[in-house]
């Protein structure tokens, strides 16, 4: 037992050794674990928040978009989407067959979405409210049901090319929708939420949250009131003359204010990837898209034309601001004018005969204009275009606006001029026509034309109330007085007549343009009106592009106006005058 | 200044110190398993009760060992060396059980069971009593590499057989030391280091690949999160987040599927980010508090049996313990090892258990103990 005692004493001390050997070897293990936990700490706990954290975003409501009464014209509806979390499906089958009965899918695709092992996988999209509701009620595990919003008009087709409507995340494509987007869109909110490995959300983890906000509301100028009638005239006449396209714009000539632009045929903007009419064969899907970009084409902004007799009143006033006309200044019309080696006919094949500025103005005579732009010559014609804003763009609040088409000054010649002077061999657009005869009419201030008038947030704080450059004295006062009881001349007893309307003093102009190239047959008829003549409070033009039959603008669109005039008139409380015949 | 002891003295700190450590288990366990539990089982205590019913079984079998005096086990001792060589050679027998892609469990009548548990008990019996029968010749170097060669064997089959590494550097540390405390000589062991120092690093070039990979991770597990770095990284975010005081208990994310055997070898991390550095160094201390009492014991054992078995149970868990903690905190390369008493798994409880009765039982024949 001696040598068994001497080892135990030697052991003893052994196992202190061994024991201490594990205390070191403790304490550097705690060295490390300070170093893991509280000097890395951050890093770490930073790696691990990023791989737990999923972010949701929470869709912000669009703004609404209003006319100048409060109408609602855009919207927003509540849609569902449908969606299925792979490892929370208890009953595939049942799953299967549910969604598929009540989305009416075929049972292979849901099969197939179902079956797929992901975190979410989406079923449908836009499925309206109720359909959302009864999937929902099902109480079938796995299956998701989260509301959105879409975009809806309940207006459908109206004002369709100056609205614009929005694509599936909810941004502006075309029209105001676009202009606006900033004002409209509003601010997603976000979910952060931790989740377990394999996605499943966690509960009783304090989620952060931010809240959307709405977006602003639009109110605009328009008046949905009289952009439905608009839109019913511009339909009918669309019909009766077979025309491609008929447009009519209705603006306020004092500040620029859009009461109504209707462009026929519009689109139903609730389903603005599809054609307005049916297609006779196969398309590809890019001359798909071209069509589509074709029909969402404003004519008022994007296109131009050739203005024909309307702009006879441009001429006309740079010709009284120049004093090289007075209405009674004596003119002649043969028929026809030849000017170079160019014989330019009159629309009367016989000629006027002599008649007076006033009388050539009233009957739209080209060979006296063409005299008349003679002796404003070139560079003032191009002067007063461009005071009248012909040269440049309107600045109104629709994108894609289309610039003047127009020979620069150098090229022109004594035929180019003579064609000008009666508006043919340039082009503008509509909307530019109708400003510069605004600008004639209101006493010389050229507005820009305009939709939106003011943004609210959704509580009904304004935001911002919109502001439009105005130049004011682009032509002088009295010359306006002159042009306007010249154009009332034309409504009274020119080529305007049917624009005529008992107790309303109405000045216009109209105009039937050949479409190039000159010989085929193909015409816009328009006419410019505007009531009441002593002070305009509404100014209203119709274009109507290539009509089948007659095709004079004093016959077709006069009336149209006349209409839509009779109509409006009493509606915006225009006073009928006690005496309105002026001779 | 010795004192007879009454016969029935009892370390009834060694005993605190399991119960809370086992309970300590119990609640990171429940902490840990009772989310995937839910969703797997339908019922989020399942996992915990099954722990509980072996750690029943296990307290059971402790109390029984320890009533009866320790040299009685002296019998088990050859039988179970040879036994331990069966054990893990079966496992390549049909009743061997592969999980992913380890062969390292046996299923005996619907039960699994790791050879490797067994082994570590058997080795430290057959060396205490090998040791105290032959303790003349101790102090000779040729006794020294004997006594080594008696044990390397299992090591090297735990290693090769089941691809267990942990196992095997657990049963050479245990031979190891028991050898070491039973030579009265220092300088042998300095060779036998510099010995196993060679041997480690000729097997590491020798199985190439595998084995050098493990190093490439563990220096920077971030760029092989590929090859198996991505266990050790995930411990890391988890220990890491748990910051000074911790998220607090059952609060831990990366428990959630995100750390791979959260319950088992990573169980750790879990404590660390739910009860922060604080909890964690607790932890390591309620460890050093055992092997101090293992030490307090084995000192004063009234005979080199009785020692030798102490030591080389202390040496299991410490050296477990430590192996663990430095594997999860990244601080030598993973080698797949549980952490005693709190980690789950039935085998694992039902021997340390039995290892604690033997423990508690030499603690009764103290004769002489020392003021502590």
């Amino acid at each position: 037992m001696n040598e068994e005692r001497k080892l135990l004493l030697t052991g003893k001390r052994k196992i202190v050794l061994f024991a201490f050997g594990m205390l070191a070897a403790s304490l550097i293990l705690m060295v490390r674990t300070f170093y893991v936990m509280v000097i890395m700490s951050d890093y770490y706990s930073e790696k691990a928040q990023e791989l737990h954290e999923r972010e949701r975003t929470i869709k912000a409501a669009r703004g609404e978009i209003t006319d100048r009464n409060g109408v609602v014209i855009a919207t927003n509806k509540t849609v569902c989407t449908i969606s299925v979390i792979h490892s929370q499906i208890t009953d595939s089958e049942e799953v299967i067959e549910k969604l598929s009965d009540i989305l009416d899918i075929s049972k292979e695709t849901v099969r197939k979405k179902v079956e797929k092992v992901s975190s979410r996988e989406k079923i449908a999209a836009n499925v309206d409210k109720e359909t959302g509701d009864k999937i929902r009620e099902l109480e079938l595990n796995g299956v998701k049901v989260d509301e959105d919003y879409k975009r809806y008009y309940p207006y459908k087709t109206l004002a369709s090319k100056v609205l614009g409507f929005t694509g599936s995340d909810n941004q502006g494509i075309i029209g105001l929708e676009v202009k606006y987007e900033k004002y409209l869109k509003g601010t997603d909110g976000l979910i952060l939420t931790e989740t377990d490995a394999s996605g499943i959300e966690l509960e009783n983890v304090a989620e952060s949250r931010v809240e959307p906000i709405a977006g602003n509301n639009l109110k605009l100028s328009i008046d949905m009131n009289i952009q439905t009638y608009a839109s019913q005239l511009a339909q009918n006449t669309l019909e009766s003359k077979q025309a491609n396209y008929v447009s009519i714009i209705v603006m306020n000539p004092q500040n620029g204010e859009i009461y109504a632009m209707v462009n026929e045929p519009e689109f139903d903007l609730n389903e603005p990837f599809e054609l307005n009419y049916t297609l006779e064969e196969e398309v590809s899907d890019k001359e798909y898209q071209d069509l589509l970009n074709k029909m969402w084409r404003n004519q008022c902004i994007n296109d131009t034309y050739e203005p024909g007799s309307t702009f006879k009143m441009i001429t006309a006033t740079a010709a009284l601001e120049l004093g090289v006309v007075n209405i009674s200044s004596p003119f002649s019309c043969p028929g026809f004018r030849m000017v170079e080696d160019r014989k330019i006919r009159c629309h009367k094949v016989k000629g006027h005969g002599a008649e007076t500025f006033e009388q050539a103005f009233m009957n739209s005579c080209n060979p006296v204009f063409i005299d008349v732009g003679a002796r404003v010559g070139k560079e003032n014609l191009y002067e007063y275009m461009k005071r009248l804003g012909m040269l440049k763009k309107t600045g109104i609040d629709v994108p894609g606006e289309a610039g003047t088409i127009i020979h620069k000054i150098e090229n022109v010649g004594p035929v180019e001029l003579a064609t000008m002077s009666f508006g043919q061999s340039f082009q503008i657009t509509p909307m530019q026509m109708l400003v510069a005869a605004s600008a004639i009419v209101n006493g010389g201030n050229l507005v820009t034309p305009h939709f939106a008038v003011s943004a609210t947030d959704s509580e009904g704080n304004l935001i911002e109330e919109f502001a439009y450059d105005v130049t004011s004295g682009v032509i002088d006062g009295q010359t306006s007085e002159t042009m306007k009881n010249l154009m009332e001349k034309v409504v009274s007893d020119g080529g305007g007549k049917k624009a005529y309307i008992e107790g309303y003093a109405i000045g216009g102009k109209t105009a039937t343009s050949q479409k190039l190239p000159r010989n085929s047959g193909k015409y816009i008829a328009s006419f410019i009106g505007f009531a009441p003549v002593d002070n305009p409070q509404v100014i209203a033009m119709c274009i109507i592009d290539e009509p089948k039959g007659i095709y004079y603008g004093g016959t077709i669109a006069t009336p149209v106006i006349a209409n839509l005039f009779e109509n409006i008139l009493p509606y915006l409380k225009i006073e009928k005058t006690e005496n309105n015949q002026v001779e | 200044m010795e004192k007879r002891r009454q016969k029935n003295y009892f370390d009834y700190s060694l005993v605190f110190l399991i119960i809370f450590l086992l309970c300590l288990g119990f609640v990171m366990l429940y902490s840990i398993t009772s989310y995937s539990s839910q969703i797997q089982n339908g019922s989020s205590t399942e996992v915990l009760f099954k722990q509980m019913r072996s750690t029943g079984l296990g307290l059971v079998g402790m109390v029984i060992v320890a009533m009866i005096p320790c040299e009685f086990y002296k019998r088990f001792a050859f039988f179970g060396y040879i036994l331990s060589y069966i054990l893990i050679l079966l496992v390549l027998s049909p009743i061997g059980l592969e999980v992913n892609g380890a062969k390292r469990w046996l299923l005996i009548g619907g039960m699994s069971f790791q050879p490797a548990e067994f082994a570590k008990l058997a080795t430290i019996l057959f060396l205490a009593f090998i040791i105290s029968k032959t303790s003349k010749q101790a102090h000779k170097f040729s006794y020294v590499v004997k006594m080594m060669a008696l044990i390397l064997p299992i090591s090297a089959l735990l290693m090769f057989v089941t691809s267990n590494l942990s196992s095997a550097i657990i049963v050479a540390a245990i031979g190891f030391v028991m050898i070491f405390v039973a030579s009265p000589k220092y300088s042998h062991f300095v060779g036998i280091i510099v010995a196993g120092v060679a041997v480690m690093s000729a097997v590491l070039l020798v199985m190439g690949g595998y084995r050098l990979e493990r190093i490439m991770v563990w220096l920077n597990p971030e760029e092989y999160a590929q090859e198996g770095g991505y266990q050790v990284l995930q411990g890391l975010y988890a220990i890491g987040s748990g910051g000074l005081f911790g998220k607090g208990l059952g609060q831990s994310v990366q428990k959630l599927g995100y750390v791979p055997e959260a319950e088992n070898d990573m169980v750790f991390a879990i404590i660390c980010e739910e009860l922060g550095f604080v909890g964690a160094i607790a932890v390591i201390i309620l460890f050093v508090f055992m092997i101090w009492r293992f030490m307090v014991i084995s000192s004063n054992a009234q005979s080199l049996f009785a020692s030798l078995l102490v030591v080389g149970i202390m040496t299991h868990i410490a050296v477990q313990v430590l192996l663990n903690i430095a594997v999860v905190t990244n601080t030598i390369p993973n080698t797949g090892i549980t952490l005693p008493f709190i980690s789950y798994g039935g085998t694992s409880i039902l021997f340390l258990l039995t290892e604690m009765g033997m423990v508690l039982s030499v603690s009764r024949g103290i004769m002489q103990p020392e003021k502590l």
